[in-house]
Parts: structure tokens; C-alpha cells; sequence
């Protein structure tokens, strides 16, 4: 156990974390032994699938690049295929010709798994409050972090992974269900209640404006 | 060095000759009247052929537009393109305008250009909104083979049937899209539906079974589509129109 000891201490680039850990004697010793070098495990090593529709995508490109280096957070390894990677990174808005492609690309991924909503767009759909844009990817797949920005500067998105590393050292063994995949509705395809969705995709802001049409 | 570089200084490679300028590439136009500049000579050849199926003509920023007949437009895009004095070989856009307005017509609109001689043409002719007459105007797709996604997506955003197009369906918005016509002036900001049922119609969608056998043999991608797929597709399978 001598390596467990090491990383709780702090190595390398963990060693300003403090990680909140129960320490009361209350957990048994073996399983948050083996949280922490599974957690260490996953939150340092996140392959992303970049899932870029917009100029969200750029900023990503951007902090992928050698100037902010996503690789950094073991994310050197863009993954193109959803079967070999941890986080969905959505960066942009995605209309909702693209909404059947996203939710397949999500059920394909295999646990654990994690969503990044990056931009304005992907979060709530943005400016674009029109009849061809999903109001935030939120109704169609569980997203983890929510990036603000128009589009967010790459210290944005990093500091979005960087919440999300955090949630992850934070996962425990015994909450089994934080694992467990929301199924759809089998008819309506939809895993939140329709008047959930609506409440979701209210106009606000200046999108109030937005109504006219034909005398 | 400095030999090759003079060499090729007093000889390019090619040079740009432009009809009637020889040498002298033209320089872009200054001081282009608003209206009531040079109208394009194929107005008067088209009125000394055609005669009354052309309509009134504009020339606005010394671009001509001319209105034609409505069903008389394949027939003049056809001459168009194959009289040796119009030429116009190249069809830029097909679009249509709807006015904010009950009375004024939809218009439908194609731009042509001519790279013979350096012309722009813009044709247009009017369907009303009014009364019972459907929105329905010539295909020019046996024209200018180009002119196919273009009227899909005019088909697509404004709802006008193209007669004589190939495969008129939609191409921007999916294809069991039933909101309706979404440039249209009494179409919503945010559709007819509510959010969640448009989710709903989106999220039914099968996104594999979107293309045509048009798109696969174009993109010499069916041998390669798995067993099922090809069968499904094969067989005339879309999500539904």
C-alpha cells in the first residue's frame, strides 16, 4: 500500500489537491483505498470524444493545441470513436437533425462516461432559439459540466475539466447508481418528461422578441 | 538564380485574357448608379424571342433582372444556356422571396451568369399567394444539372414544387419534418410545435437511413454498408416523407 500512501500524500501535478476524504473510520479501509487509485485512474486519464458542431469547436481545437495542451489531464488522445473514449465533449450548437446522432453517439460509449456541455449553444441553445436548434443537449443526453462562454476561452473549458476531475475523485464504489444509464421512454424516445423539456426551453433574454410573423 | 527569375518575369506560365480587353484585366466598377443603369443586352434578345412571356424588366446596381412568364421559364433558361449569343452556362443560385405582405407575390428567383462574356443575368417570376393557384414552377434541372439541390432546398425552406426535378424532397431539414415551410412569412420563429414534441420528431429519426441510392452510388459508399443496411435501403426504405 505504500503507493496508495504516496498519492494520498501528492505527487506531481495532484499535490495542491486536497481531496475530502472520511477519514472518521467510518468507510472501510479496502473500498475507499480502491475509490481512490480508481478515481485517480479515470480523472487522469480522460480520452475525449470531441463532438464539435461550431466555433465552440475552435476553442477547443485551441486548447487541445500546444499552447494550453489538454494533454496535460492525459487527454493527448483525441478519440474519434465513442466506444474508446470517457467524456463527450459537445462544443457548439446541434440542431435537432442532429439530435438522434448525438443521443446514438452517447448510448455508445461505455460506462463510465462523462458529458461536457461546452458554449452557450450546447448548454441552453444559445442565441439560436429557432426551429432548427435543440435548447440545450441537456434534453437529449445527461451532461456532468456545463461550460459558460460564447464561445468559453480555452482556461474555460480547462477549468470545466478540471470540475470534472473533481467530480470524478469524489465518486464512491457504494453509489452504485451514479453508474446506472437512464433508459428513454421507449415511445417517445425522450428520458425527462415532456414538460420538463418545455420548462427547459423557454425563451428568455432577448429571444423574447423573437415572435414575429405574417399580418 | 537570378536568370531563371528574370526568365520567367518576361514569360509566365499563362496569363488571363479577358474577351475584348486584351491584356488588360478589367478593373472593378466605380460609380454604380442605384437604378437605370446599362441594361444586359439578353433582355432585348429575349423580348425579340420570346415576346410576351417576358415581363417587365429592372436593372438595379447594373444588375438586370427581368420577370418571365411561369411556365415559360424552363424554355428560357434552355435557349439561354444553348444560344451561342447568351451562353450562359452557369447557374449560381435558385431561391424565392415571400414579401411581409398578403397581396404581393412570392417570388422565385434564379441568378445566371455567362463566363463567355462576362455577364450577369437575374431572372425571376411571380406565383401569387392568393387564391388557389398551387406554387408550382418549372424545373431547370434538365438545364443545368446543378440546379438539383438548389431547388430541393428551395422546396425545402419555401415549399415550392419544382415540376420536372428528379427527386424533389427535403434536404435541410429532415425528411418527416411535418411543421411546414420554415422562410415562410406565417411560419413561427420557433416552429408550430412545442419543444418537446419537436424533440420527440427529431429523436424518432433513424440517423442511418437519410440517404438516398442517388447519394450512395454518388458517393460509391453502398457496397460497403452493412448487410441490413443495404438490404433496408435497397428496398426503398427512407424515414418517411
Amino acid at each position: 500500500m505504500g503507493l496508495i500512501e504516496a498519492m494520498r500524500k501528492g505527487s506531481g501535478s495532484d499535490s495542491k489537491i486536497v481531496y475530502d476524504y472520511d477519514s472518521s473510520g467510518e468507510q472501510p479501509w479496502v473500498t475507499t483505498s480502491l475509490d481512490f487509485l480508481v478515481n485517480w485512474g479515470r480523472a487522469n486519464s480522460l480520452w475525449p470524444m470531441p463532438f464539435g458542431t461550431a466555433c465552440c469547436a475552435i476553442e477547443f481545437m485551441a486548447s487541445a493545441a500546444s499552447h494550453y495542451d489538454l494533454a496535460r489531464f492525459g487527454m493527448e488522445r483525441m478519440s474519434f470513436s465513442p466506444r474508446q473514449s470517457d467524456v463527450l465533449i459537445c462544443a457548439g450548437r446541434v440542431p435537432f437533425k442532429l439530435a438522434p446522432v448525438l443521443r446514438r453517439i452517447y448510448q455508445q460509449m461505455h460506462q463510465p462516461k462523462w458529458v461536457i456541455s461546452m458554449g452557450a449553444c450546447a448548454s441552453s441553445g444559445g442565441m439560436f432559439d429557432s426551429y432548427a436548434v435543440v435548447q440545450g443537449i441537456d434534453t437529449i443526453i445527461p451532461v456532468d459540466v456545463y461550460v459558460p462562454g460564447c464561445p468559453p476561452r480555452p482556461e474555460g473549458l480547462i477549468y470545466g475539466i478540471m470540475m470534472l476531475q473533481k467530480k470524478i475523485r469524489e465518486e464512491r464504489m457504494e453509489r452504485g447508481e451514479l453508474r446506472e444509464e437512464l433508459a428513454p421512454d421507449p415511445s417517445s424516445q425522450l428520458y425527462i418528461p415532456p414538460s420538463r423539456i418545455d420548462e427547459l426551453s423557454e425563451p428568455f433574454g432577448n429571444s423574447v422578441h423573437q415572435t414575429r410573423s405574417a399580418p | 538564380m537570378s536568370e531563371h527569375l528574370t526568365q520567367d518575369h518576361a514569360a509566365p506560365a499563362f496569363a488571363i485574357v479577358y474577351p475584348g480587353q486584351p491584356g488588360d484585366a478589367p478593373a472593378t466598377p466605380k460609380q454604380v448608379p442605384h437604378k437605370g443603369g446599362a441594361v444586359n443586352p439578353s433582355v432585348a434578345a429575349l423580348r425579340a424571342k420570346f415576346g410576351p412571356v417576358i415581363g417587365r424588366h429592372d436593372v438595379v446596381w447594373n444588375e438586370t433582372t427581368v420577370f418571365v412568364q411561369r411556365d415559360k421559364v424552363a424554355e428560357v433558361c434552355a435557349w439561354l444556356q444553348s444560344d451561342p449569343a447568351q451562353s450562359y452556362e452557369y447557374l449560381s443560385d435558385v431561391t424565392a422571396v415571400e414579401y411581409r405582405d398578403a397581396v404581393r407575390p412570392i417570388e422565385v428567383v434564379w441568378h445566371l451568369r455567362s463566363i463567355k462574356f462576362r455577364r450577369f443575368l437575374r431572372l425571376k417570376t411571380e406565383l401569387p399567394k392568393a387564391g388557389k393557384t398551387p406554387l408550382e414552377v418549372p424545373s431547370v434541372w434538365g438545364v443545368w444539372k446543378g440546379a438539383d439541390w438548389l431547388e430541393r432546398e428551395c422546396y425545402d425552406m419555401f415549399g415550392i414544387k419544382f415540376t420536372g426535378h428528379p427527386d424533389l424532397r427535403r434536404i435541410l431539414m429532415w425528411e418527416q419534418y411535418k411543421e411546414g415551410f420554415p422562410l415562410r412569412k406565417d411560419f413561427p420563429m420557433r416552429g408550430r410545435f412545442s419543444r418537446s414534441e419537436q424533440l420527440k420528431n427529431a429523436l424518432s429519426a433513424n440517423p442511418e437511413a437519410r440517404y438516398s441510392m442517388e447519394e450512395l452510388s454518388i458517393a460509391d459508399a453502398f457496397e460497403d454498408l452493412p448487410h441490413d443496411m443495404r438490404k433496408r435501403i435497397g428496398g426503398g426504405e427512407r424515414t418517411g416523407e
